[in-house]
Parts: C-alpha cells; sequence; structure tokens
C-alpha cells in the first residue's frame, strides 16, 4: 500500500516544473532586475542625498543646472509638438494613401533608430558647422545652429522623431479609412473628418508616443552631446550637465540634477502605465509599432 | 434621382476593373449590382459615391455632370460593407454626425438634431440603443445604425456595399425584406452591391449583373434568371447543366461546336423514352432537400453528372432508386457557341 503511494507522490505532470526550478528562475529574474535597473536607479538617489537636503537643493537650485534644466525642457517643448505634427501627417499619408516610394519613407523614418545618435549629430555639424555646407551661408546671414539652441533642438526632433510616426502608423492601417471615408460622404470637410474621428481614434496610440518621444527629447545624451558644444549656462541640457558635474569630481551635484532625470523616467514610466489602462478600458487597440 | 453612366472606365494598375459601362439607373429604383468577387462592382458604388475617381467616362445625376463634385457635394448616403461606424461615438452622436457637421447657417438646432435623430431610430426601429457604443451591438443593429447614419442628411441617392456580407443567415434574410420595406416607404434611387444572387433577385427592382469589369445584362430578377444573355449570367445565376455538343449531338447538331445551356429544373424524366432525342442515363445519387428532391444522373459511359431538379410530387410519382436506368430530355434550353458570347437558339 505505501509503495503504492509513494508512485503516484512521484509521478509528475510533463509541463510544471518542481518548486525548486521554479524558485530558481524567478530568483534569476528578479535578481537581474535588482542588480541592472533598480540598484542604479537606488544609487542615483542614495548618492544624491548622501550630503543631505540642503547640498541637494543647492546643486538644483546653481544658476547653471537651472539653466541646463530650462534648456532641456525648452528643447522637448519644441521637439515633442514638432514631432507630434510630422509623425500624424507621416502616419496619415502611409496608413491612408497609396503613393510612389511610401515603403521609402518608412524607412526614412526608422532611419534614427538604425542610425548611431552621435553620428545623426554629427551629421548636423557637417551640414551646418562652420566648414559645413551649409555653414558658410549660415555664417554670412548670421544664423547660428551648431553649438547653439537651435542645433540641439534640431538634433532631438532628429533623433526622436520615429517615436510618435511609428506608433501610429499600425494603428492607422489597422484602422483602415472607412470611417474617414464615411464621415466625408456625410459631409464632413477634411478639418471636421481629422477632429472628429481620426484623433478620437487615435487618441491613446498618440498619448503613448508623445510619453515615449518626450522621454527621449530629455534624455537624448549622444547627438546633442555633438552638436551642443558644452557652453555652460547656454547650451547644456541636463544629461550634458550631469557628464560635466561627473567630470569635474562635482559627485554630490551629479547625482543631484540625474536624480530629476530619473525621477522623470519614474513619471513617465507611471503616465504610460496608466494610458495603457485607459486605453484597454476603453477597449482601443494600443500598438506597439517600435 | 436618376444616375447616367456613359463609358466609365477605371483601370488599377494593369488591372482593368470596369470596362466602359453604359448603365441608366431610374430615379425611385432599387439596382442590384451582382457579380463575383474582382467584377468591379465596388469600384463601380465607389465612383458613384465620388469616395474613387473614373479615368474616362461620364456620370450624370438627373443630367447634372457631378464629376467635379466630390464626396461631400454629391448628397450620397454611402452604407459600408463592415458598417464604418464612429466607434468611440454613441449610436446617437454616430447618427446625428451627418447633421453636426453642417456649415454653420445650415445646421439645425440641438432640439431639430435630437427630434431628427430619434425620428431615424425609430425608422429603423432601434432607438432604445441611443446611448449605447458601435461595440456593444449586433451585425444586425450596426448595419441598420449605418444605414439610419446615411439616411441622416437625406441623401437623394443611398449606396450600400454589400450590407449583408457580414451577417449570419438568418439575420441576412430578416433584413433583406425590412430593406425592400423600407426602399418602399421612402423611394431612395438605391444602389447595392452583392455576390448573392438569392439577395439580388429577392430585393432588386432590376438587377446589373457584371463580371470581369463588364456589364453581362441588366434586367428584372425574373429576366436576368428566366432569359440569361450570357453563358456567364447562366452559370452565376441558378444552377445549369451544360451539354457540350462533342457529346450530346442529338440536342446541339445543327449549330456545330456548341453547349446547350439546361437548368436543373427544365429536365423531365421517365421510365420510357419521351422522343427520339430522348438521353439514356443511370441515376447515381437521390436526396431530397426540403421541398425538392435533387437527383443526379449520368450518361451511360460518362463520369459527368447531369443535376435534375424535382418537385416532391413529381418525384413520389416516378419514385427512382440508385442505379435505375431512366431517360431525360431538356424541356427548355439555350445553345452558346464554345467560347464565344454568341447565343445560337433557344428551344
Amino acid at each position: 500500500m505505501s509503495f503504492n503511494d509513494q508512485s503516484i507522490l512521484s509521478r509528475k505532470i510533463s509541463t510544471h516544473e518542481s518548486r525548486s526550478v521554479t524558485l530558481l528562475l524567478i530568483a534569476v529574474a528578479l535578481g537581474y532586475l535588482l542588480l541592472f535597473l533598480a540598484l542604479p536607479l537606488f544609487s542615483v538617489f542614495y548618492e544624491a542625498f548622501s550630503k543631505g537636503w540642503r547640498l541637494y537643493l543647492d546643486a538644483i537650485r546653481e544658476p547653471d543646472a537651472l539653466s541646463a534644466i530650462k534648456l532641456t525642457l525648452i528643447t522637448a517643448c519644441i521637439s515633442v509638438p514638432a514631432n507630434l505634427v510630422f509623425g500624424i501627417a507621416a502616419a496619415w499619408s502611409i496608413a491612408k494613401f497609396e503613393f510612389r516610394g511610401k515603403s521609402l519613407l518608412i524607412t526614412l523614418i526608422d532611419l534614427p533608430f538604425a542610425v548611431s545618435p552621435v553620428v545623426s549629430g554629427l551629421v548636423y555639424v557637417l551640414l551646418f558647422g562652420a566648414n559645413g555646407w551649409i555653414g558658410p551661408w549660415l555664417q554670412a546671414h548670421d544664423i547660428k545652429l551648431i553649438f547653439a539652441v537651435p542645433g540641439i533642438v534640431l538634433a532631438t526632433i532628429f533623433v526622436t522623431f520615429p517615436f510618435i510616426a511609428r506608433e501610429l502608423i499600425p494603428l492607422m492601417q489597422a484602422q483602415g479609412k472607412e470611417e474617414e471615408e464615411a464621415a466625408i460622404s456625410l459631409g464632413a470637410s477634411g478639418w471636421q473628418t481629422f477632429f472628429r474621428v481620426t484623433l478620437p481614434n487615435i487618441k491613446w496610440g498618440l498619448l503613448y508616443g508623445v510619453i515615449l518621444c518626450n522621454a527621449r527629447a530629455m534624455g537624448e545624451f549622444g547627438a546633442v552631446s555633438v552638436v551642443s558644444g558644452h557652453i555652460r549656462g547656454l547650451t547644456n541640457t541636463m544629461p550634458l550637465h550631469v557628464e560635466i558635474l561627473y567630470n569635474e569630481y562635482n559627485f554630490v551635484a551629479a547625482f543631484s540634477v540625474a536624480s530629476l532625470l530619473a525621477l522623470l523616467a519614474l513619471v513617465t514610466l507611471g503616465i504610460k502605465s496608466l494610458v495603457e489602462l485607459q486605453a484597454k478600458r476603453s477597449g482601443e487597440p494600443l500598438h506597439h509599432g517600435a | 434621382m436618376s444616375i447616367t453612366i456613359t463609358n466609365l472606365n477605371k483601370q488599377f494598375g494593369t488591372y482593368k476593373a470596369l470596362n466602359d459601362i453604359n448603365l441608366e439607373v431610374r430615379s425611385g429604383e432599387l439596382l442590384a449590382l451582382l457579380g463575383p468577387s474582382g467584377c468591379g462592382k465596388t469600384s463601380l458604388l465607389r465612383i458613384i459615391g465620388g469616395l474613387d475617381v473614373a479615368d474616362a467616362g461620364k456620370l450624370l445625376f438627373n443630367g447634372e455632370d457631378v464629376e467635379q463634385r466630390n464626396a461631400r457635394e454629391r448628397n450620397v448616403g454611402f452604407v459600408f460593407q463592415h458598417y464604418a461606424l464612429f466607434r468611440h461615438m454613441t449610436v446617437f452622436e454616430n447618427v446625428a454626425f451627418g447633421l453636426r457637421v453642417k456649415p454653420k447657417k445650415e445646421r439645425h438646432n440641438e432640439a431639430e438634431i435630437k427630434r431628427r435623430v430619434h425620428e431615424l431610430l425609430d425608422l429603423v426601429q432601434l432607438d432604445w440603443l441611443a446611448d449605447r457604443y458601435p461595440s456593444q451591438l449586433s451585425g444586425g443593429q450596426r448595419q441598420r445604425i449605418a444605414l439610419a447614419r446615411a439616411l441622416a442628411v437625406e441623401p437623394k441617392i443611398l449606396l450600400l456595399d454589400e450590407p449583408f456580407g457580414a451577417l449570419d443567415a438568418k439575420v441576412r434574410k430578416e433584413l433583406r425584406r425590412w430593406l425592400r420595406r423600407l426602399h418602399d416607404e421612402l423611394h431612395i434611387t438605391s444602389i447595392f452591391v452583392t455576390h448573392d444572387q438569392e439577395e439580388a433577385l429577392e430585393v432588386a427592382d432590376r438587377v446589373v449583373v457584371m463580371n470581369k469589369g463588364n456589364i453581362e445584362q441588366i434586367g428584372t430578377p425574373d429576366e436576368v434568371y428566366a432569359t440569361p444573355a450570357t453563358p456567364f449570367v447562366y452559370q452565376f445565376i441558378g444552377n445549369v447543366n451544360l451539354f457540350h455538343s462533342r457529346d450530346y449531338a442529338s440536342w446541339t447538331e445543327q449549330h456545330g461546336d456548341a453547349v446547350a445551356y439546361v437548368r436543373p429544373h427544365d429536365i423531365d424524366i421517365s421510365r420510357t423514352p419521351q422522343d427520339s432525342t430522348a438521353l439514356q442515363v443511370e441515376v447515381k445519387l437521390v436526396r431530397a432537400i426540403g421541398s425538392v428532391v435533387r437527383v443526379e444522373v449520368a450518361a451511360d459511359g460518362s463520369s459527368e453528372f447531369i443535376e435534375i431538379e424535382l418537385s416532391r410530387e413529381r418525384f413520389d410519382a416516378t419514385t427512382l432508386a440508385n442505379g435505375d436506368k431512366v431517360f431525360i430530355r431538356p424541356r427548355q434550353f439555350r445553345v452558346f457557341q464554345t467560347g464565344g458570347q454568341h447565343e445560337l437558339s433557344a428551344a
């Protein structure tokens, strides 16, 4: 009898791993996350506050830091709306129309993802720099792009271009153009169709793309680093400012400013989850293009 | 409003979707565009509605050229195969859409919009769904809302693209009759596209049979069924048996290389030869389907089956069984020359 019982107990369902294997897998996954994601994030805040509140606030209130924060916000405030307009226009034309060179356009939209940001920055220097193709002309007309705010904004727009377009293209393709055709045949004008039919249909995907685009616009380092020239208080964004402080061994200040960026990332993640939840609740699909 | 179409052409790349189409739609009639998928019927509908542009040809509404008018300005109601309801709007807002986007000076006030939307929802018998969203409706309900939405702007022409295509058989049948009754009430010139011959024959005043971008025949449901103009119409509408002159010379011999087209219910069956042209066959299969009995027979030495349909009364009289030797003779048939569309005779 006892022999029988044991044979039943030792029989396993083939799709179920044993408890120890399950625990091991979870432990590995969690450990990995802690080591490479949570621990660095924690250390940023730990270092930032290591010398107390006062130093933390001083580091953030310092004029150069404030100007870096301001420049980062300006950059995001220009590049995100610009990419919002371009992204919708590109996604609209790709999803709703047939035209020659469509696949080329799709490839071009992906270019910023494929090219290293540093290379993107260099391209701008090559084009608009003092020795670049258009540089002398710009100089003659007293227009400063490279080592100035416009260059930083241009580089950021380039790097963050795919986020919104990539988010919208599959969504709009899946939705087709029947609803727009219905609106037009009911007498709606182009703008009425866009604001009353198209935009409400893509709002969650659009918001999702804007969040990702904004996060990248504020955090972009490579491309901006090449075109900015690192002029303190003038052309330093937050990521560049962090690097300079760090290279000067000013760790508390570096981590303080870095903590702001980290905080932004956390807030972004929070909003992103909220948007996903909201989109799910409203029953609209949220496609992840990129 | 009448529609006149002359020499209309449309090409997609190398594919000719519409080939020199000429069609006159009478004011107030319900017309069906019938054909297999890819025959150009939807292209024709979209061109009439202004959603596509023809490459060449004329399109007149009441004798007036509308080529320069886009879909907004044509005053045409379009009902899409997959409804195309605005998914983020309630049923009420969907129907109200056409009224709300009118230019300011033509727009009705809120009370009037409300009254008219409820009137339309009453017409399609779905007023109780006004606050729902399209995703909460069944297919048949969505289709009726789509129709109410199209009717809201008081179109002079109503275009329906496979209106019942995505519905199950029972709902299709109900909606079909309902559409017919609605048309009899409103008398809007209506064109609907379908690949279902039963649907076209049951609902439409006239049927336009299309194939590969050409119009094969225009006629009343009875005309296209009883006197098909081409072999294609014969085969597309209803079942038909083909008797090639090679094998069945006695029925087609005077015409050379030709094919006789015979409907399954136009064949007589008998134990004794009806006349000298009767063909001896063997019964292969007998199946009763509802009110008719379907008999499949084959001539001696032939592997081709001939389909015969008998009413139940006739079948009981002869009581056939598999393997019986019987004689068949077509009561009515038409002969077309092989390969050509040319009709040679009708018996």
